[in-house]
């Protein structure tokens, strides 16, 4: 390795909107080397190494290229400077074979098109850095990790020397990871820099020559791998404590609300987003889940909220019915009979009831005046329930994806519109009746303090953190009994945050189950009763948000585990040797 | 009877072949253009109103009254793909509202620029013996009238879609236009000019299709105006024949040979009107199900580019 820099970045800043994704970073990368960038989501690495590969400009500071400042501002200026970004979403044509990809938009020997000529250049091209590329077959027939090796070989045959991989390893199984390392050293040897942007701190470890952390869009230091250790990174990654003062009353009486047991959900490519993970969602409790973006996280809310299928496994409901009236929630006086001759109810007097000679008239008053209790709370599989039921029984989710306006809100209907698409079921003719949903409307836009010109204004109009509000509101307003919040507080300023925090908190007053995603560790250790760590699937721990320490949830996200869940991946792994 | 039904299909054919080759161009660069009825309405209008003035103006240089009306027809067509493209790639309008508007608008127009001169325009039917019988042969017997006996526009048509499948499919050029069909952003990203593809490709796509217009008017009618409405219909059995085909000009040849055969036979059977409708029905009836067949047991391959209706914007990821 020598020690000569190939790209050095200079003061480079970058803002979008009110968000600094990257402030004042100098970093160097060398010739010959393999660079990991760590850092959480949101750290900026991304939008860093986008700077270098021409899909952003960067708002200040310099781009040195061999010692001389270089303007790159589209992905044709970074070839020119031998950069090649290989992206997370590969930019691959579906129907072209592997030849025809890997030489689009260059121009041919003699300006003639040969097919075969081609085919042969890039199979002896890849037989030299030992890649397993077939030039005829075409990218829809392949695995994801065949149609990344043919989008590293791209940026390669088109010489690049500067190579970036943006999570090159999150879509690859084990053994692909490890050919993958295997390409990337021989690049190495032959003189090629490498950057790879990962927040997977083995694989830090084991490939990379140097570590750059980025950290809310600083650098915070580059290291020599050799003279760190996993725990220092994790340090530096996440930083020191920072108190938020958020409200933390003590959970009183948490009883389980969801049970969810050895659940299995296989994401869009088949690949198990979670893989056989069991754990109580509780009653009167905050549950945060950390992780990093993509570990599972969306796909175990929305199966819980029967939106995904669920591989195998079940989830148990218990609905807090324990001395609680019975209701025609489900209109169904024949099932109210037969569950009262099961023994299931008593009368506030705590005699058992008994429904045998009462005539329908007698029954429907006693539930009418709230005389018939439930003994004990219901237990319910929501295994097989459609999302409808599963929100009927009081489980909601509240979704804030990347783009606010894909899940939940229709971003051109007015706050009333959208409260009223939760509702619509129960108007009985056929026109709307806007009145609830606007006084609905008009309570969330007072007490959440919607900065909107009126109830009427389409959703979209609204800046995001106040289209968040709405959204949060309208979950909160139909009285949930889990409440499943992911991201609520992604793009917001402190003051909505806060306000969303206190939100949460008093639905946990109100004894409902509530479970937060979240993406910052100090809110999460804040907010949050309990905290459960997933990393590709798993459980990694379950912390006590009280105890917690910031750094040892940090080691959790990325994938070493507790003691406790360490012992039962042991057993499951030794019950697996047995029973295989 | 079989072989002059046969002859008047494959010569009728060539307004089908020229219409869905250019639209087959345009659909490979990811344009949906629905405005190809419009796009062949104003084509055939043009024509034959230079080929008119060409007339009235006295001149009988066989060569300029095929050449000018053609050229004429061809930049006019090119023009409505100008404005087509313009709508849609600069100014990112959706395209399906752009190409319905386009063919309602070139259906009027069409019908604006013939209406002063509908009573006069039979003066230029002597004209067609320009476009018609290429090789001067008699149609002694059946191989003659099926494969001799057309006008060179006929020809032309036939060697336009063998070069535009050829380009398509065996060229650089036909390469990295199907790339921006397929996925905009990957051959932005390899610096493939995807907004001059697009242009590119829809001007020449709709030039080459406003051509069926005019050789329905000029070469299989004889010179005989029929009606805005008329070119119109052809226009959308044109865009049907595209999804027909499965996107492949060479194939094209056979399928509008299939969709002429169809339309005329009505005509030309002694069947009730109402058959007659449901004769010409025909063409969209298959067309429905080999969209059907396709998408059940299609592959990638026969499917419509992936990016087709879709504009694109760079800043968008």
């Amino acid at each position: 390795m020598n020690n000569a820099s190939a790209i050095e970045l200079r003061g480079i800043s970058k803002t979008f909107g009110s968000i600094k994704a990257n402030q004042n970073v100098d970093l160097d990368i060398r010739r010959g080397e393999i660079l990991s960038i760590l850092g959480e989501n949101g750290s900026g690495k991304t939008t860093l190494m986008n700077m270098i590969a021409g899909i952003y400009y960067p708002d200040e500071g310099k781009i040195l290229i061999d010692g001389k400042e270089v303007t790159i501002t589209s992905p044709k200026d970074a070839f020119k400077y031998k950069i090649g970004m290989i992206h997370q979403h590969f930019k691959l044509v579906d129907v072209f074979t592997a030849a025809e990809n890997i030489t689009l938009g260059m121009r041919d020997e003699k300006g003639v098109y040969n097919i075969k000529k081609i085919n042969q250049k890039v199979l002896e091209m890849s037989k030299k850095y030992g890649f397993i590329i077939d030039p005829k077959k075409r990218i829809h027939e392949m695995s994801v990790s065949e149609k990344q090796t043919v989008e590293i070989f791209k940026v390669l045959f088109r010489g690049a020397d500067i190579l970036i991989l943006d999570e090159p390893t999150a879509v690859l199984t084990p053994q692909e990871i490890r050919k993958l390392f295997d390409v990337l050293r021989k690049m190495r040897e032959d003189g090629k820099s490498i950057v790879i942007i990962t927040h997977k701190l083995n694989e830090v470890m084991e490939i990379s020559d140097r570590v750059a952390v980025l950290r809310k869009g600083e650098h915070i230091a580059t290291v020599n791998t050799s003279d760190t250790n996993e725990k220092e990174l994790t340090e530096m990654m996440v930083g020191k404590k920072v108190d938020l003062n958020i409200e933390r009353k003590d959970p009183v009486d948490p009883q389980p609300r969801l049970e969810i047991r050895n659940l299995t959900v296989l994401n869009k490519d088949g690949i198990k987003a979670i893989n056989d993970i069991s754990f109580d969602i509780n009653g009167g409790e905050i549950l945060g889940i950390a992780g990093i973006a993509g570990n599972g996280q969306k796909e175990l809310l929305e199966s819980i909220a029967g939106l995904v299928k669920k591989e195998s496994g079940d989830i148990i409901f218990h609905n807090p019915k324990k001395n609680k009236p019975v209701t025609f929630f489900h209109k169904d006086l024949k099932k109210i009979k037969a569950m009262a001759a099961e023994g299931k109810f008593h009368y506030p007097n705590g005699e058992r009831v008994d429904l045998k000679g009462k005539s329908n008239k007698e029954i429907v008053k006693l539930v009418n005046d709230e005389q018939i209790l439930f003994y004990e709370d219901e237990i319910i599989d929501i295994k097989n329930k459609k999302p409808r039921e599963i929100q009927e029984l009081g489980i909601k989710l509240s979704f804030v994806p990347e783009d606010r306006l894909t899940m939940g809100l229709v971003g051109n209907m007015s706050i009333v519109d959208n409260m009223l698409l939760r509702s619509y079921r129960k108007g009985k003719s056929v026109f709307l009746n806007r009145k609830r949903p606007k006084d609905l409307a008009d309570t969330i836009i007072r007490d959440l303090e919607v900065a909107t010109p009126d109830d009427m204004t389409p959703v979209r109009r609204l800046s995001g953190g106040n289209v968040q509000k709405v959204l949060v509101g309208r979950e909160i307003s139909s009285s949930p009994k889990v409440l499943m919040a992911a991201y609520p507080v992604r793009g917001l300023d402190i003051n909505s945050s806060y306000l969303i925090y206190n939100l949460l908190n008093k639905q946990k007053e109100k004894n409902v189950a509530v479970v937060f995603v979240g993406e910052d560790l100090d809110v999460l250790l804040a907010l949050c009763d309990r905290i459960l760590v997933l990393s590709g699937g798993i459980i990694t721990g379950i912390l006590e948000g009280k105890t917690a320490k910031k750094d040892e949830v940090g080691l959790l996200m990325l994938g070493n585990r507790t003691k406790e869940t360490a012992e039962i991946a042991d057993n499951k792994k030794s019950e697996e040797e047995v029973n295989g | 009877m079989f072989v002059n039904i046969l002859t008047n299909a494959i010569r009728f054919s060539a307004t089908f072949l020229y219409g869905s080759t250019g639209e087959i161009i345009t659909e490979k660069s990811g344009h949906l253009n629905l405005g190809i009825p419009g796009v062949m309405c104003v084509g055939s209008a043009v024509g034959c109103l230079v080929e008119y003035y060409l007339v009235l103006a006295g001149v009988n240089v066989g060569f300029l009254l095929v050449l000018l009306p053609l050229l004429a027809t061809f930049a006019s067509g090119g023009l409505m793909g100008l404005l087509y493209s313009f709508l849609t790639v600069t100014l990112k309008s959706n395209q399906n509202v752009v190409g319905l508007a386009m063919t309602t608008f070139g259906s009027g127009l069409c019908g604006y620029m013939v209406s002063p001169i509908t009573g006069r325009l039979h003066i230029i039917a002597p004209m067609s013996v320009h476009f018609s019988n290429m090789f001067g042969v008699a149609e002694t017997n059946w191989f003659t009238s099926i494969f001799l006996s057309h006008g060179w526009l006929f020809y032309l048509s036939i060697v336009i879609a063998i070069v535009a499948q050829v380009v398509l499919n065996h060229t650089r050029l036909g390469l990295h236009l199907r790339a921006v069909g397929e996925n905009p952003a990957t051959a932005d990203a390899v610096g493939i000019n995807v907004t001059g593809y697009r242009y590119g490709a829809t001007v020449i796509g709709c030039g080459i299709s406003a051509l069926g217009g005019f050789f329905a008017v000029m070469e299989y009618m004889g010179g005989m105006w029929d009606s805005a409405a008329y070119i119109e219909g052809l226009g959308w059995l044109s865009v049907a024949l595209v999804i027909f085909t499965l996107w492949r000009p060479a194939l094209s040849i056979f399928g509008s040979i299939v969709f002429a055969a169809l339309y005329i036979l009505g005509a030309r059977l002694s069947v009730s009107f109402a058959m007659i409708e449901v004769l010409k029905m025909l063409p969209y009836v298959v067309t429905i199900v080999v969209l059907i067949i396709t998408s059940i047991f299609g592959s990638k391959k026969t499917q419509a580019p992936a990016a087709l209706g879709l504009n694109y914007f760079r800043e968008e990821r």
